[in-house]
């Protein structure tokens, strides 16, 4: 196993900046490896950029990320990490097989990957079947399949279960689940604020500031509330959050989970 | 760089346009529909056709190539494949090299259907060897792909890119000496056209069908045509950006 006593994800006082707009304050926080991260908000508060970020291809002005205990987008951290686009990143002329076997050549993974891949989103019956010609549904899950190709240590995905059907939907966080008992971290987004119930963390971003990193069920007694969305309404109706002082969510008492560590 | 990844991606970018029948058609028949076209037009005049059809050899593949693709690096950059691609392990130069390397093939069975078919049925007259004709068609090709992948780096939709070809590929067509010889050009304009690559282009192909043996003038273009595709891709693959905004 790789060294367990640094975090997935370190992130400190980052900050970027898009035009005149600032996407993203100065943001905080770690992800603990092993686990099921959700990353929740509504849409425009800054999710992608922050997995952007991540994956090294956002432009930052400020702060430190670090992926893997190496600085984000690191050369050696090119096949450590997959990353799933919000739009499905695969060629629609191609099949489904022609993707996966592209990909695990550019990933150097074994191309006998491709098969288990296939089968672990649930495609082995599409296998020849050109992208371009695949439902949406489908078509995000041969961009998932992608992002397992090589065994990453760390998975970026982005609103990976959108558009699909409760089934399809139930079936993915099984297997996010899956991965993650066998190490590999898992960092998902989602604007759906239902998926959070199935996440053992969360991290809840609006406008570019975390309102809250702790678990589900403790984000849920810290505010009484009975479900995640009415938790996040909350915590962003509360006046005292961490809104006016990014980088001191931990300070909010929904916050004070042990694995947080302060600034 | 590594080749392996280089192979992956000029066999990708092969298997995607085996899929695109119509594109296939176009890119082999045009040319050959366009040379037959001019050859019709000087009926009376196999002078004129013979001096205007090296040029055009040099001229399609460099056009069609341009065109073809900046709007296939645009796609794969608004489709997301290319942010992906640059979050792997894979070089920039591999990506532009895979794309000048299947292009170049695609231009090779191009220039050579179109130099067989001058040559062969429409009786072009070219002293020199065919397959140095070949070499400086592929050349070009490789020219406009470099150049394409560059200026889809400044576009940011289809339509632009497709803009650029009028901004870019058309003053060189004007200056490289097919429309006024380039001596009779004025100073200024004659030495724009130095520096531009299409006019090494065209001179060589005129060397080539002018001299049974290799020149020192025509070894002199080939090398400005093949040096100007590698700095195109050079630059290209330096303003190719791993983070963006």
């Amino acid at each position: 196993m790789t060294n367990n006593e640094v975090p997935a994800v370190r992130v400190a006082d980052l900050r970027v900046v898009r035009g005149t707009r600032v996407v993203l304050p100065g943001l905080s926080f770690e992800v603990p490896r092993g686990q099921v991260t959700g990353l929740l908000g509504p849409s425009g508060g800054g999710k992608t950029t922050l997995m952007r970020a991540l994956v090294g291809v956002q432009r930052v002005a400020g702060g430190r990320v670090e992926v893997l205990g190496l600085p984000a987008g690191t050369r050696a951290l090119r096949n450590r990490v997959g990353y799933v686009t919000q739009a499905p990143s695969v060629y629609p002329d191609l099949t489904v097989t022609e993707n996966l076997r592209f990909f695990a050549r550019v990933l150097r993974a074994p191309l006998g990957e491709v098969a288990q891949v296939l089968e672990q989103v649930d495609l082995v019956g599409h296998a020849d079947a050109l992208a371009g010609r695949l439902s949406g549904g489908q078509r995000s899950r041969v961009s998932l399949a992608v992002a397992l190709l090589g065994g990453p240590e760390l998975l970026v995905l982005d609103e990976p279960t959108v558009g699909l059907d409760p089934v399809l939907r139930r079936d993915l966080w099984a297997l996010f689940h899956r991965l993650a008992a066998d190490g590999t971290t898992v960092l998902v987004s989602s604007h759906v604020m239902d998926e959070a119930q199935r996440c053992d963390r969360l991290l809840l971003l609006r406008d570019g500031v975390l309102v809250a990193d702790d678990s589900p069920a403790r984000l849920l007694a810290a505010t009484g509330a009975d479900d995640v969305e009415s938790a996040f309404l909350a915590l962003v109706d509360r006046p005292a959050t961490c809104h006016r002082h990014p980088g001191l969510e931990h300070g909010v008492p929904v916050t004070t989970h042990e694995g947080s560590v302060p600034a | 760089m590594s080749p392996r990844t280089t192979l992956a991606v000029a066999a990708r970018v092969l298997t995607q346009l085996r899929r695109d029948h119509r594109t296939v058609a176009m890119l082999l028949v045009v040319p050959c529909a366009l040379l037959a076209l001019l050859w019709w037009m000087f009926d009376r005049d196999e002078q004129a056709f013979s001096a205007l059809g090296p040029p055009l050899l040099a001229l399609f593949p460099f056009v069609v190539m341009f065109l073809v693709t900046s709007v296939t690096t645009l796609r794969e950059r608004s489709s997301g494949t290319l942010e992906r691609l640059l979050t792997t392990p894979m070089g920039k130069a591999d990506l532009l090299a895979g794309y000048g390397l299947a292009f170049g093939l695609v231009a090779l069975v191009q220039a050579v259907v179109a130099v067989g078919l001058s040559v062969g049925l429409l009786g072009l007259d070219v002293r020199g060897e065919l397959w140095v004709l070949t070499l400086v068609a592929v050349l070009n090709a490789v020219l406009g792909t470099a150049l394409g992948l560059l200026v889809s780096a400044f576009a940011e939709t289809e339509f632009q890119a497709v803009q650029f070809m009028p901004a870019l590929v058309i003053p060189q067509v004007l200056l490289c000496g097919l429309f006024v010889p380039r001596a009779a050009l004025p100073d200024t304009l004659d030495a724009v056209s130095e520096v531009l690559p299409l006019s090494y282009a065209v001179q060589a192909m005129r060397e080539v069908q002018a001299s049974a043996v290799w020149t020192s003038d025509l070894a002199v273009d080939v090398a400005v045509v093949g040096g100007s595709a590698l700095l195109a891709l050079a630059i290209g693959a330096a303003t190719l950006r791993r983070r963006t905004a």
